[in-house]
């Protein structure tokens, strides 16, 4: 039982490190990834927005940390060419100097946040209205279901 | 010999015209008459308003890229691309001259549930009166009331850009034989009354089919796939399903709620494509009609 659970996790491992190898190559599989992790800190703004978890700062903080590392470089995985197999919209690379706008936009806003921290869970909501207006403005015109 | 070939020719005619004729009176524009709409009655302009954005006027007729109050200036000029040419959107402010601010009652219902311009013209279905004709006549009348309070625009849209044959406005007469219909888009055994209102608005003023169906090669809806999604008919890309079996499945009735409102999807993925101002237009909406919406596409068939 042991052994089963160690090579589990071992393969599990394998696999993890795989698709990190992957992603640090192929810039599909790392925007894709980057915006997994947007959309999963903004879910924890939200969880608190919403009082499904409790205001916690360091949660915040480390939300609102990923967004704006991650903003500040997701244009740089766009290279010409890339939209194929992708949801990105062909629309982007005819406007790149808007889409990386629109990216810096949502970095920005996030900096600001940390600037001056939500407090409560109030200023969580609010931060949740503020940063998500970007969403749908990006989503609108550059990305594309497929 | 040649009376025998004039006779001839002259059944021959006779029945091209013959075929001519029921081919005018089948395809013939056909609005109601102006009694039809006399009983309308007083309008309520907030009532008028929530029909505003449940049938997003906004999104196609206001200016692109409008925000805000803006979004209440009906000047018209977005293209509208599809599969037979490019739409330019008219503008439906009350300028009297170029907008609808000349229109009755009459002629402004006939355009939303017969497809019939104020000149008894046919209207192309890029305009949805083929769900709008679900509208009820009083609904019409509050819609109409509150669109002429909003700001006048002088803006003149270019005409249509289309292929033949979709350039004859006749050939719309065809189009509505065979697609136009105010029956229901599914048949719901039990539906209580939210279901009900959420069909009223899914159906009609929402219009969320004409985007949500696949079409067939002559724009019509694909028997059998209501809401089963397809093709995006604007451009790239497809546009989900939103039946019990697409992505928003899995979804609770509360989850299409907060999407309507917010545009967050229960992961925090958010809305994208033209489906951004429809959200927009829908977090308008009383929270009772979000959650009729969400217990109707609960309640339609898997597809």
């Amino acid at each position: 039982m042991k052994i089963r659970m160690t090579a589990i996790t071992t393969a599990a491992l394998c696999l993890g490190l795989a698709a990190a190898a992957v992603a640090q190559d192929n810039p599909v599989a790392k925007r894709e990834q980057m915006m997994k992790q947007v959309g999963a800190s903004v879910g924890a703004l939200g969880a608190i927005a919403k009082g499904e978890k409790p205001y916690d700062a360091e949660a915040v903080k480390a939300a609102l940390t990923t967004i704006s590392t991650d903003m500040k470089v997701f244009p740089d995985n766009f290279p010409a060419g890339s939209e194929v197999n992708s949801a990105a919209a062909p629309a982007i690379w005819d406007n790149m100097d808007d889409f990386k706008a629109k990216s810096m936009k949502l970095a920005s806003d996030a900096d600001t946040l940390l600037a001056s921290m939500p407090a409560d869970q109030a200023g969580v909501q609010q931060a949740v209205q503020t940063l998500g207006a970007n969403c749908g403005t990006c989503h609108q015109t550059y990305r594309l279901k497929r | 010999m040649a009376s025998t070939w004039s006779k001839i020719a002259a059944v021959g005619v006779a029945v091209i015209g013959l075929g001519a004729v029921t081919a005018w009176a089948l395809t013939k524009p056909e609005p109601h008459p102006e009694s039809f709409w006399a009983n309308a009655g007083t309008p309520d302009l907030a009532h008028g308003e929530q029909l505003f954005w449940a049938g997003g006027c906004a999104s196609c007729h206001a200016a692109t890229g409008a925000e805000g109050d803006a979004l209440k200036v009906m000047s018209g000029g977005r293209a509208l691309p599809s599969p037979f040419g490019t739409f330019h959107i008219p503008n439906i402010s009350p300028d009297p001259n170029v907008g609808i601010g000349g229109w009755t009652l009459a002629q402004f219902g006939n355009a939303m549930t017969r497809g019939v311009g104020p000149n008894g013209e046919h209207l192309y279905p890029s305009f949805p009166y083929g769900s709008y004709v679900r509208m009820s006549p009083k609904d019409i009348g509050d819609l109409f009331a509150y669109l002429k309070t909003l700001p006048a625009s002088s803006n003149v849209a270019r005409p249509h850009e289309l292929g033949f044959p979709f350039n004859i406005r006749m050939a719309v007469g065809g189009w509505k034989l065979l697609y136009f219909s105010e029956a229901p888009r599914v048949e719901l055994a039990s539906a209580d009354e939210k279901i009900r209102r959420g069909q009223y608005l899914v159906e009609g003023p929402g219009h969320c089919g004409e985007c949500h169906t696949p079409r067939n090669a002559l724009g019509g809806f694909e028997s059998g796939k209501w809401l089963a999604g397809g093709p995006n008919p604007e451009g790239e890309g497809k546009v989900p399903g939103i039946t019990p079996s697409g992505p928003i499945g899995s979804w609770s009735e509360a989850d299409i709620v907060n999407y309507l409102e917010t545009g967050f999807t229960p992961e925090y993925d958010s809305a994208g494509g033209a489906m951004v101002e429809v959200q927009k237009n829908m977090a308008h909406l009383p929270k009772s009609d979000l959650e009729a919406i969400a217990a109707y596409l609960k309640a339609v068939p898997a597809l």
